[in-house]
């Protein structure tokens, strides 16, 4: 399992716009993009520098391939990492604050201690 | 030596400049009371007429990244280019471009070096709303030099919380150290309760109002000895899993000294957290 990995998907795919809107629509397409072309690349290097090693399990890119935030947070993917992006997939369906408490009421089940978020 | 004329702790919610702005039926029934108390707050900070800013605060993932992460960390730079393009999305931040302060820049990062504290530094620093938001509530007009200091409240592990009331101690002695005439002001931004991205987030209030309760007394009190005895960073999991950035209120407790009583408090319950308000004056009262 590879928290890390997981949460680097959600970083870069959060903070450029054109991967949020790829993302939303081709969530499948976009996630085997992905860990096929960025998963291994450092980000603040050129791709000659990239990791060989990086890869997901089937459960996290199935996870991701899903959108099921639920099972990212079971995961132990970075709450506030998989909370932004999913409120900028999905808040603009939803009323005000309607994702927000969507997302709190699918993540119900959940007691404490939550999953450890430790990479 | 420069003088501590204001040491400022307060929340950052994201959402206040998009309501304080709204009109019409966007505006929110919340945005004219919230904006009266942070127009009162701001007047606590310019009352003292500071020329510089030490601003504290916690880089969300934004450019601080899990491949190099610091625990804490000094911009050095003249300029600073501030919030990101998901700010932007959603909460309507503006683009903003803040002044360095290089030379206390500097001065923090060689001095707090020889303090004992291994402290990272940057000289291409993009800043977010932990930063911005203070800009946006205290100082609008966005005309003085800061020195941002940002702090990991994020990425396990984190440094224990006695490290960020030293942290806030060693920044108070070396802003009065400074081999300057200036007046220096110390803002910092933290949490009460919160939860992001977990099932007791954007409820009506805050996820613990009764951690709130405390840790404003904590705060306005300068109850240190009482926080850091109640406070683990195991036991703030218990108020919400982003409640860690309380730490930051705690380097801010550190700044102002133990046992000193807040001069300001005020507080503002709002959906899905408690907004909270500090000023401290240090010189005994604004000259």
């Amino acid at each position: 399992m590879s928290k890390y990995l997981l949460n680097k998907f959600l970083y870069t795919v959060d903070r450029d716009p054109e991967l949020v809107e790829r993302y939303r629509e081709d969530p499948v397409g976009t996630v085997a993009w992905w860990e096929a072309e960025q998963a291994n690349r450092i980000l603040n290097c050129v791709g000659g520098e990239s990791s060989t090693w990086l890869r997901f399990d089937d459960t996290e890119r199935d996870a991701l391939s899903t959108h099921d935030y639920p099972r990212l947070f079971e995961l132990g993917a970075h709450p506030f990492l998989t909370l932004t992006l999913f409120i900028g997939l999905f808040e603009r369906d939803h009323e005000p604050m309607g994702f927000q408490t969507e997302y709190a009421r699918r993540l119900a089940h959940f007691t404490l201690p939550y999953p450890d978020i430790a990479t | 030596m420069a003088e501590l004329v204001a040491v400022i702790a307060s929340t950052h919610h994201p959402f206040y400049y998009r309501a304080s702005t709204a009109t019409g039926e966007e505006r929110p029934p919340f945005a004219d009371e919230w904006v009266r108390k942070v127009e009162s707050f701001r007047e606590t900070l310019t009352r003292a007429r500071p020329d510089v800013l030490v601003m504290v605060g916690s880089d969300h993932f934004h450019q601080l990244w899990l491949d190099n992460m610091p625990q804490f960390l000094v911009g050095k730079a003249p300029f600073y280019d501030a919030n990101f393009y998901n700010e932007e999305r959603e909460f309507g931040l503006p683009k903003m471009l803040l002044r360095g302060q290089e030379d206390l820049s500097a001065y923090v990062l060689r001095e707090g070096l020889d303090a004992g504290f291994d402290l990272a530094f940057s000289n291409e620093l993009r800043i977010d709303h932990s930063i911005t938001c203070p800009i946006i509530t205290l100082r609008p007009q966005n005309d003085l030099p800061i020195v941002p200091v940002y702090t990991n409240i994020f990425a396990p592990p984190l440094p224990q919380p006695k490290r960020f009331v030293q942290l806030g101690q060693t920044i108070r002695e070396l802003v009065e150290s400074w081999p300057s005439e200036q007046r220096v002001a110390v803002i910092g931004t933290g949490h009460l309760s919160l939860e992001l991205g977990g099932p007791r987030q954007f409820g009506p209030h805050g996820p613990d109002p009764e951690f709130d309760r405390k840790a404003v007394d904590w705060i306005a009190g300068g109850d240190l000895e009482k926080c850091l005895g109640e406070v683990t960073l195991e036991s703030l999991h218990l108020p919400g899993n982003a409640t860690h950035g309380f730490m930051d209120f705690m380097l801010m407790m550190g700044v102002a000294g133990e046992g000193q009583r807040a001069d300001y408090v005020d507080s503002y319950d709002l959906f899905h957290t408690m907004e909270a308000y500090f000023t401290w004056y240090p010189g005994g009262g604004v000259r």
